[in-house]
């Protein structure tokens, strides 16, 4: 039971870090219309600038940090304006193959910057554990968490008071009725890949200290795709949960059924959910099913 | 520069219109290029036979991923684990069950085209995203079942496949795989051409189109989406026992999703619903990293951290292609072709 908890609570750490990039994840699909791939390379990209400021240039933690969200905002800003603004109205393969191309370019930058080689936080949250009734819980488990759930809900109220909020929702809704209401549907495409980007690099800054840094970040936002198809492509709360549900199903195929085949369960069991929700319900939870009509 | 063609459209029969061959003049040149084909290898060097077998077998990989995503319109994220499965099957087929190889390989594509059709069916529920995230999840999902199953595929630790042979020849050099591999990608080449040029290969572009027309004008979607899987995925298999049988160990590491996505480009780069762009795609694919090491070993002369940084360099470039061809030639380097084509053509008088 013990061993259950743990794994449930290691699950929900995990879990929620996805649920963090599955929001940037549907907020431009939702807002754009767009899936990004590269999505685990803004990822990467927060926690190999985080990393830099704090080991090279001897930054505070909390300097650095609000320094690697305004690098990610710039550069969502960026590469929506060079690379997806000439794409509005291209077919879906060219979006796709755009974004996949993106995540190569950072990908190649970030390596080129900082080399291949893994590389690990200094410590910054302190390493002793806490106990929970019989579970351990080390503190920076608890700190991302907490940092999820704060960026989670920031963005939770963002949408749901803030005028910029409103105008993203109005603009997901219907593009034109957004425009015709005086909405600049341009800022919001640039204000949707700005916030992808933010949320991403929080969740690389919170993996990074968990896991060490390296090239392969980058999977995790693949990993991302069965919480959003779980909770349905163009729901936020959708992607809470479905990040949540998708991190702890995770932990517990690492727990349970990697020792009796012999490793690599962990990975690919969010794709075997994926494949039976997208057979069962393609639109998930929450998702809004499109009707088609000739 | 002489005039090949005809100044206008005198065509008066639909036959006419469906011919291969528009001019003698273009049949002649066809044919003096397959026998172009089959005399160069014998001045090429080894490094130079070896890059133009992998152009053959990514020529044959990309006309398939080009049949299922560039003419039906079915985008596939999953292509690389297809050949993968297409090169594993052949290999065990030969290494452990000691088939010839000329049963093996129509095996293996054969075995490719079912794994290609039980993912295809989501298909029919699926469209565009949805479908590129299920062939993402058959990606890794083939490619767990790679490192897993070592029984069949020996996991990380790679399957051993034997050279090709027929009865007592072995075709164990550069030279002789050249020809078996340029046989095939000619063969290929006119049957994926006469696929799309007849009834299924209508259908596809129909489906490709707009669906839904194509349903109320009687195209069976199911049929026909299957069976661009499943040609697509033969393709595919084939494509993966070459490979195999070429390089003569296959680890799971040669089939992952970057393989995929370099596939995609390929189609991309070259012209997505045309099977010039196929080939072009591969040429320029394969080419690209040959390429780019040949410079970073002249620029290494000056700057020697160059040459550490290569795959960083390959990955970039990689993306700022793509994205460059996406924004500046989404229809790929055939169409570009056709409008040089079309300006000579009445050249100097094009107005």
């Amino acid at each position: 039971m013990d061993f259950l908890l743990q794994l449930l609570i290691s699950g929900i750490v995990v879990g929620s870090i996805y649920a963090l990039v599955a929001l940037g994840f549907v907020l431009i699909y939702k807002a754009t219309g767009v899936i990004n791939f590269a999505q685990g390379e803004f990822l990467t990209v927060g926690a190999y600038v985080c990393l830099a400021l704090v080991a090279q240039l001897q930054f505070p933690f909390w300097l650095a940090f609000l320094f690697t969200l305004v690098v990610a905002v710039l550069m969502g800003m960026l590469i929506e304006r060079v690379a997806l603004r000439p794409m509005i109205g291209e077919p879906i393969i060219s979006i796709i193959m755009l974004t996949i191309g993106l995540s190569s370019v950072l990908k190649g930058g970030v390596m080129m910057i900082w080399g291949p080689n893994n590389r690990a936080y200094p410590q910054i949250f302190s390493q002793v554990p806490i106990h929970v009734g019989p579970v351990v819980i080390s503190q920076i488990y608890l700190w991302s968490v907490g940092f999820a759930a704060l960026f989670l809900l920031i963005f939770t109220l963002f949408f749901k008071f803030s005028s910029a909020g409103i105008a993203m929702r109005a603009t997901a809704d219907d593009q034109q009725a957004a425009l015709s209401m005086g909405i600049s549907v341009k800022k919001v495409f640039g204000m949707a890949w700005c916030i992808a980007a933010l949320v991403s690099a929080v969740g690389g800054i919170l993996v990074g200290n968990i896991n060490g840094v390296n090239i392969s970040l980058g999977f995790f936002g693949l990993k991302v795709f069965p919480a959003v198809i779980l909770g349905g492509l163009d729901s936020i709360p959708g992607a809470i949960i479905g990040g949540l549900i998708i991190g702890m199903l995770e932990a517990i195929a690492a727990g349970y059924i990697d020792p009796l085949v012999g490793g690599g369960m962990k990975e690919v069991i969010p794709f075997m959910v994926l494949v039976v929700i997208l057979m069962v319900k393609p639109y998930g939870f929450f998702g809004t099913e499109e009707i088609e009509k000739v | 520069m002489s005039n090949y063609g005809v100044c206008g459209d005198y065509k008066v029969t639909y036959q006419e219109d469906m011919e291969i061959f528009q001019t003698r003049f273009v049949k002649g040149w066809l044919y003096g290029f397959i026998v172009f084909l089959y005399v160069i290898p014998l001045f090429m060097g080894h490094y130079a036979l070896y890059v133009t077998n992998q152009i053959g077998i990514a020529i044959i990989g990309a006309l398939g991923i080009n049949i299922l995503t560039g003419y039906t319109g079915q985008i596939s994220l999953g292509h690389g684990a297809f050949i993968g499965v297409g090169a594993y099957a052949s290999g065990y087929l030969t290494a452990n069950l000691g088939f010839p190889f000329w049963i093996a390989l129509p095996c293996a594509g054969a075995v490719t085209a079912m794994f290609g059709m039980v993912f295809g069916i989501p298909s029919l529920r699926l469209k565009g995203l949805y479908l590129a995230i299920a062939t993402l999840a058959a990606q890794f999902i083939i490619e767990y079942l790679m490192v897993h199953m070592e029984f069949i595929t020996n996991g990380v630790l790679g399957l051993l496949v034997p050279s090709p042979s027929f009865g007592s020849f072995t075709i164990d050099t550069d030279l002789r795989y050249y020809y078996l591999v340029f046989t095939l990608v000619i063969v290929l080449t006119i049957f994926a051409k006469n696929i799309v040029r007849t009834r299924p290969g209508r259908a596809f572009i129909a489906i490709r189109d707009r669906y839904i027309s194509a349903e109320v004008m009687g195209v069976n979607l199911f049929k026909y989406k299957l069976l661009a899987f499943a040609v697509s995925s033969f393709y595919a298999g084939i494509a993966g026992s070459l490979w195999a049988h070429y390089v003569t160990i296959i680890t799971p590491e040669h089939f992952t999703i970057g393989v995929s996505v370099e596939y995609l480009a390929m189609i991309i780069i070259g012209g997505m619903g045309h099977l010039l762009g196929s080939i072009y795609g591969a040429v320029f694919m394969v080419l690209l990293p040959e390429v780019l090491r040949l410079v970073s070993d002249i620029v290494g002369g000056y700057l020697p951290e160059v040459v550490n940084l290569m795959a960083a360099i390959k990955e970039a470039v990689f993306g700022v292609i793509i994205i460059a061809f996406l924004i500046y030639e989404p229809e790929g380097l055939a169409h570009r072709w056709q409008m040089i084509k079309a300006y000579w053509k009445l050249w100097p008088f094009s107005y």
